[in-house]
């Protein structure tokens, strides 16, 4: 048995939207002081809907394919969706993850809030 | 597949395999049989028992079959603890970075009242014999060092440490999973009062090993039952595995120094291609090592990425040992080197075999570097390390 469902693979080694976006406005970093793994996401966001997003991640394998396939479920969508995205969802759209791999997914639910936070925070300056 | 993970486990030699098949075919009896048919079972048991023996210098009654180097290590310090505990000794000395096996028995030791020191490892992985000595103590009733460890391969001075366990009257045992079929033992010469072994990383079987206590030490069980193993370990013998674990035994310690020899060239030369990433270190000593160990980190990638990837290149290797994956804390191992966490992340453990071929290192070293650098060129660690918002740890 492998140790990851063939759609987690598939992002491991095809992982969507790497990279920086330089003119971002917003802005998430996060870690998880257990396992020591870090996420940052970047998020252009134009007229609430967000236009780019790209991601940096130190991690394992499922962290690598959570932050991958967390981008592709908020490209495209406005604002208020990618508030509600749940590491259960990015998670289920993975075809699952091992249980002590959950947190990977939580890591990529709270690299796009506070990505959106830090968006947010900007718009009231 | 090139397979870079013989301290996980070994291939059966043929000759192991061989015999494990006639005795499982043909000499399948049960040796507490009365009948010829039984007798010839147990014939083959004392048989490996003796050959076991004969390979570390031991008597055969100083042999005792276990079901691997786990029960082993299980057995020899439980023994201990009880034997100490009765003349009122509940001080026990062994080192931060041994195999689970040991950590874990002593760990239940400590909650039943024994006092527990852990040597420090320093950072080339070496354990000083005078900080062994230093740390006996009139209550202490056992020293339980590994041979070599399981993950950076460091081998230990147990000759020493075992002159002064005899000095000091103390019991000293060593885990010697790692070790044994791999270094020349004796067990005689290294002063060693017990030792563990486990037949499948020397080319034997999985689930067999055995532990050697010098004459006079009594074992306690752990399992009980039938009068098995002179009494001291219930359960009808494993005796197809048993003679196979004698058979691989033997075989490695024919070819010891050839294969040593060959190992360690091709060993360094790994060492040597590694070195060249930047920002990468070797964990523990780099001479003082086993001949097939490789162990490095690097900065700003995690492990286990850096494994998936190098099996998809067709690389068996390891990051810390197999058994810490499912866990998320680094290596135990490598923190007691004094890696810190981050850095203790990204580590890679190569235990290469026999078979390896120059091809194969050079394939080796260049998928390494290949994947190193794809991870890095997306970790949020290495960019704030290049843009110098933090310092690099690793030269
Ligand atoms: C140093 C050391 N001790 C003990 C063990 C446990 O041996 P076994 O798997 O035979 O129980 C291992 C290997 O897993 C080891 O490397
Ligand atoms: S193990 Fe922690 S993010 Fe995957």
């Amino acid at each position: 048995m492998a140790l990851y469902s063939e759609k987690v693979m598939d992002h491991f080694r095809n992982p969507r939207n790497v990279g920086v976006i330089e003119d971002a406005n917003g802005i998430g970093e996060v870690g998880n002081a257990k396992c020591g793994d870090i996420m940052k996401m970047y998020l252009k966001i134009e007229d609430d809907i967000i236009q780019d997003v790209k991601f940096e991640t130190f991690g394992c394998g499922s962290a690598i394919a959570s932050s991958s396939m967390a981008t592709e479920m908020i490209k495209g969508k406005p604002v208020a969706d990618a508030m509600k995205l749940t590491n259960k969802a990015v998670a289920e759209a993975l075809d699952g993850l091992p249980d002590y791999k959950m947190h990977c997914s939580v890591l990529a639910e709270e690299a796009i809030k506070s990505a959106l936070e830090d968006y947010e925070k900007r718009g009231k300056n | 597949m090139i397979y870079a993970d013989n301290a996980a486990t070994t291939k059966m030699s043929r000759r192991a395999i061989e015999k494990m098949v006639l005795l499982t075919e043909e000499t399948y009896g049960n040796p507490s049989s009365l009948y010829t048919f039984g007798q010839r079972a147990k014939e083959a048991l004392e048989e490996a028992r003796a050959t076991v023996a004969k390979l570390i210098g031991a008597e055969p009654r100083e042999i005792l079959f276990t079901s691997g180097g786990s029960e082993a290590d299980n057995q020899a310090i439980i023994s201990a603890a009880e034997l100490g505990k009765k003349n009122g000794k509940k001080h026990i000395i062994s080192s931060a970075f041994e195999h689970h096996a040991v950590l874990h028995t002593l760990n239940k030791l400590k909650k039943e009242g024994f006092e527990i020191t852990l040597l420090d490892v320093h950072e080339n992985g070496l354990i000083l014999p005078e900080e062994v000595e230093a740390a006996i103590k009139d209550d202490t009733c056992l020293v339980t060092i590994m041979f070599a460890n399981n993950e950076i391969g460091t081998i230990q001075p147990i000759r020493e440490i075992g002159a002064i366990c005899r000095k000091k009257n103390v019991l000293f045992h060593t885990d010697a999973v790692q070790a044994i079929g791999h270094l020349p033992i004796n067990v005689i010469d290294d002063n060693i009062d017990m030792l563990s072994a486990s037949a499948h990383k020397f080319h034997g079987p999985k689930g067999v090993g055995f532990l050697y206590a010098k004459k006079g030490i009594r074992l306690s069980n752990l399992i009980e039952g039938g009068a098995q193993e002179r009494g001291r370990r219930a359960g009808t013998e494993n005796v197809p595995g048993i003679a196979a674990m004698a058979e691989a035994l033997n075989e490695s310690v024919e070819k010891m120094a050839e294969n040593a020899e060959k190992l360690t060239e091709k060993r360094n030369k790994l060492i040597k291609g590694l070195k060249e990433i930047p920002h990468s270190a070797i964990n523990g000593d780099e001479v003082k090592r086993l001949p097939s160990n490789v162990n490095f980190c690097f900065e700003g990638i995690e492990g286990e990425s850096l494994l998936l990837l190098l099996d998809d290149k067709g690389i068996a290797a390891s990051s810390g040992s197999a058994c810490t994956s499912g866990s998320l804390d680094p290596s135990h191992v490598l923190l007691a080197i004094g890696r810190v966490h981050d850095v203790a992340h990204g580590s890679l453990r190569l235990s290469i075999g026999e078979d390896i071929t120059d091809e194969d290192v050079d394939y080796i070293i260049k998928s390494v570097k290949e994947v190193v650098e794809y991870l890095r060129g997306f970790s949020p660690v290495w960019r704030d390390l290049v843009a110098g918002k933090s310092q690099f740890i690793l030269p």
